[in-house]
């Protein structure tokens, strides 16, 4: 499902000085399969997050995602395979303030091969446990249930991979707890694979495959928050 | 769905800002609109409003004056002619009809216009229409009594006029009420509305003006102008040379028409000035457009990242962009046409009051839909800048100080 060799970033510095972020020679991930990657702030766990999502264009390497080769396509061919096969779930949600529930998660489908189908947003809502709070704003909901916003968001398209960022990172033990199994369900009912980056222990052991995100990238750069050019995570 | 979604949030989110460039634009739409179509119509309805006559003969001086005077009931009377030449162009073999006109009294500042009766049987004021008095009413008669009124329909509704009511006119054509008439004239008549400036006088007979109490003994056959039309157009021609080139006592006013045109050549600069301000109207309202999506691009810049992170291309976000400033102007245009509407009857309304000439406000002009879609055209324009920030907005930086 997701393969990566190779695959480097560095940014500049404000000091002005070349940084490697990311440098990771190896890493795979089958289809279905849940991993977890364990990693301290500014060590470049969302910098790699980024890189496998097409956000940011690696310096070298490759990511391979279903069978498509992420890294050698023009970006206009980048975000089609995101909207595609990827379902992005951010640590502040990143929900559109603007949009009501339903819309933010229509809105997430439109790029991608389903289309804006309401009818199948609706479910998805539903699922997650939101069906009453379809023409709600996300400023109108608990955090929690911000957060089952972006869940349902990221898997409406029934992406092949889900990336998720630090996902309980701003939720309380009983929230995130609950947001993490959410995840992981949805994920398996989908049929998707799961990369979730966190440095919270509770979080990552949950996890039956876990990683030092040290261990694979070999670059041992650290940035701080205040620093990071983009953001290093 | 997804574009129209995108611009409706958004004219949402920016509801104010919305409201107030589109009202710009609407603003700089009517008003564009407006001043052409006031300048293109009352063009059309000065030149055209002949109210059937071919030419205006009058004392020497101004053709226009004299014109404005006995066709418009404008102007003061340039001075008087003798009765004798009113005989004589009647019985030019050119001419088909002459009526007589005495003007320089008024009814509390409506005109008072003396002629004679055939005006109102014989004259077309327009191709195929004739006078026509109001139901219980009747025009003043030829013989006998002059002191009998026919208001027009303008005037008599304005000062209240009705069969039967009887007043006393005033002097000169200012309204000042120390110069009251002693002679009182009684309604007999009132006559359907022309929209020519006919509407806005009050006729009397001509020997009624001409025998008023208080006027000047010796003038008591003048008359102000004598109304002409011709038996063949060339004829104009012959009577112009007659008067205006071998003599030099008379003046023939021919064509009426080309006379007001020229009035309006001369202050054509006027109309430039208009258009040219709205013009400007127009591009501050584009300008608008631009900076107000513009300024609002630094709050924007998260909501384009995150759809850039959820799979929208650059070019969505861009088209997103675009299409909202053609929105806020085809927003602008429809309310354009609100503003339009209401500048034009007002204004068409105050021609109307002042010279009895109508605008036809329902005139379809092509700068009725040209001027809307340039007006979109340029916000759609104004929406590029912006558009092109929104395209370049990177992604990872932008999510990155919450993520």
């Amino acid at each position: 499902m997701l393969a990566v060799s190779e695959l480097k970033k560095s940014f500049v510095a404000p000091d002005g000085e070349r940084v490697d972020i990311v440098h990771v020679p190896s890493f795979t991930l089958g289809p279905g399969e849940q991993v977890a990657l364990r990693g301290e702030s500014g060590s470049g766990k969302t910098t790699l997050l980024h890189l496998i999502a097409g956000i940011l264009a690696a310096d070298g390497g490759r990511v391979m995602i279903d069978g498509a080769e992420m890294t050698a396509l023009s970006e206009a061919k980048r975000d089609r395979l995101r909207a595609e096969k990827l379902g992005y779930i951010f640590q502040t949600f990143n929900l559109l303030q603007g949009y009501t529930v339903l819309e933010n998660v229509v809105l997430g489908m439109s790029f991608g091969p389903r289309g804006a189908d309401r009818a199948h947003a609706r479910e998805t809502l539903e699922r997650v446990g939101l069906g009453h709070r379809l023409d709600h704003f996300p400023s109108q909901l608990s955090t929690g249930q911000q957060q089952r916003v972006a869940v349902a968001r990221a898997l409406a398209n029934r992406p092949k991979l889900v990336l998720a960022d630090e996902p309980t990172g701003n939720l309380d033990r009983k929230h995130a707890g609950e947001a993490l199994t959410l995840i992981r369900e949805v994920c398996r009912e989908h049929g998707a694979a799961l990369l979730l980056v966190s440095h919270d222990e509770l979080v990552l052991g949950q996890f039956e495959r876990r990683k030092d995100f040290a261990e694979i990238n070999q670059s041992s750069a650290v940035l701080q928050p205040a620093s990071k050019k983009p953001d290093a995570g | 769905m997804t574009l129209p979604l995108i611009i409706y949030r958004s004219l949402r989110q920016h509801a104010l800002s919305t409201v107030i460039t589109a009202g710009s634009i609407a603003l700089a739409c009517g008003l564009l609109m407006c001043v052409w179509m006031v300048k293109t119509q009352s063009q059309t309805a000065f030149t055209q409003t002949t109210t059937g006559f071919d030419a205006v003969l009058g004392a020497r001086g101004s053709k226009l004056q004299l014109v404005l005077n006995a066709i418009f009931h404008l102007e003061a009377s340039p001075g008087n002619l003798a009765w004798a030449d009113y005989e004589m162009v009647k019985r030019h073999p050119a001419v088909k009809a002459a009526i007589p006109l005495a003007v320089g009294d008024n009814l509390r500042g409506y005109r008072l216009a003396g002629t004679l009766p055939e005006l109102f049987e014989k004259v077309e004021y327009a191709p195929g229409k004739k006078f026509a008095v109001q139901a219980g009413g009747r025009i003043f008669a030829k013989e006998g009594e002059a002191k009998e009124a026919l208001a027009g329909s303008f005037a008599g509704q304005r000062l209240g006029l009705k069969v039967g009511d009887t007043f006393h006119p005033f002097h000169g054509l200012a309204f000042d009420a120390k110069n009251e008439h002693a002679d009182t004239y009684t309604v007999v008549g009132l006559l359907a509305p022309t929209n020519t400036p006919v509407d806005r006088v009050v006729w009397i007979p001509l020997r009624g003006l001409q025998t008023m109490s208080g006027h000047d003994a010796k003038a008591a056959t003048d008359v102000s102008a004598v109304l002409i039309q011709l038996r063949t157009p060339s004829a104009g021609f012959m009577l112009d040379l007659m008067y205006n080139k071998q003599g030099n006592r008379l003046t023939l006013a021919y064509p009426v028409g080309a006379i007001i045109a020229e009035l309006f050549s001369k202050i054509s600069w006027f109309d430039q000035v208009l258009a040219l301000v709205a013009y400007l109207v127009a591009l501050v309202a584009a300008g608008s457009v631009l900076a107000s999506i513009y300024n609002s691009m630094s709050a924007r810049r998260r909501d384009l990242a995150i759809l850039r992170a959820l799979g929208a291309r650059r070019r969505t976000i861009f088209g997103a962009v675009v299409a909202e400033a053609t929105c806020i102007g085809a927003l602008g245009a429809v309310a354009g046409y609100a503003v339009y509407f209401g500048l034009l009857s007002g204004v068409a309304s105050v021609i109307r009051t002042q010279t009895g000439v109508v605008l036809d406000v329902t005139a379809r002009l092509p700068v009725l839909w040209i001027c809307p879609l340039a007006m979109i055209a340029l916000c759609a324009l104004g929406g590029v800048v912006p558009a092109l920030k929104a395209y370049r907005t990177p992604v990872a930086e932008t999510l990155a100080p919450l993520s």
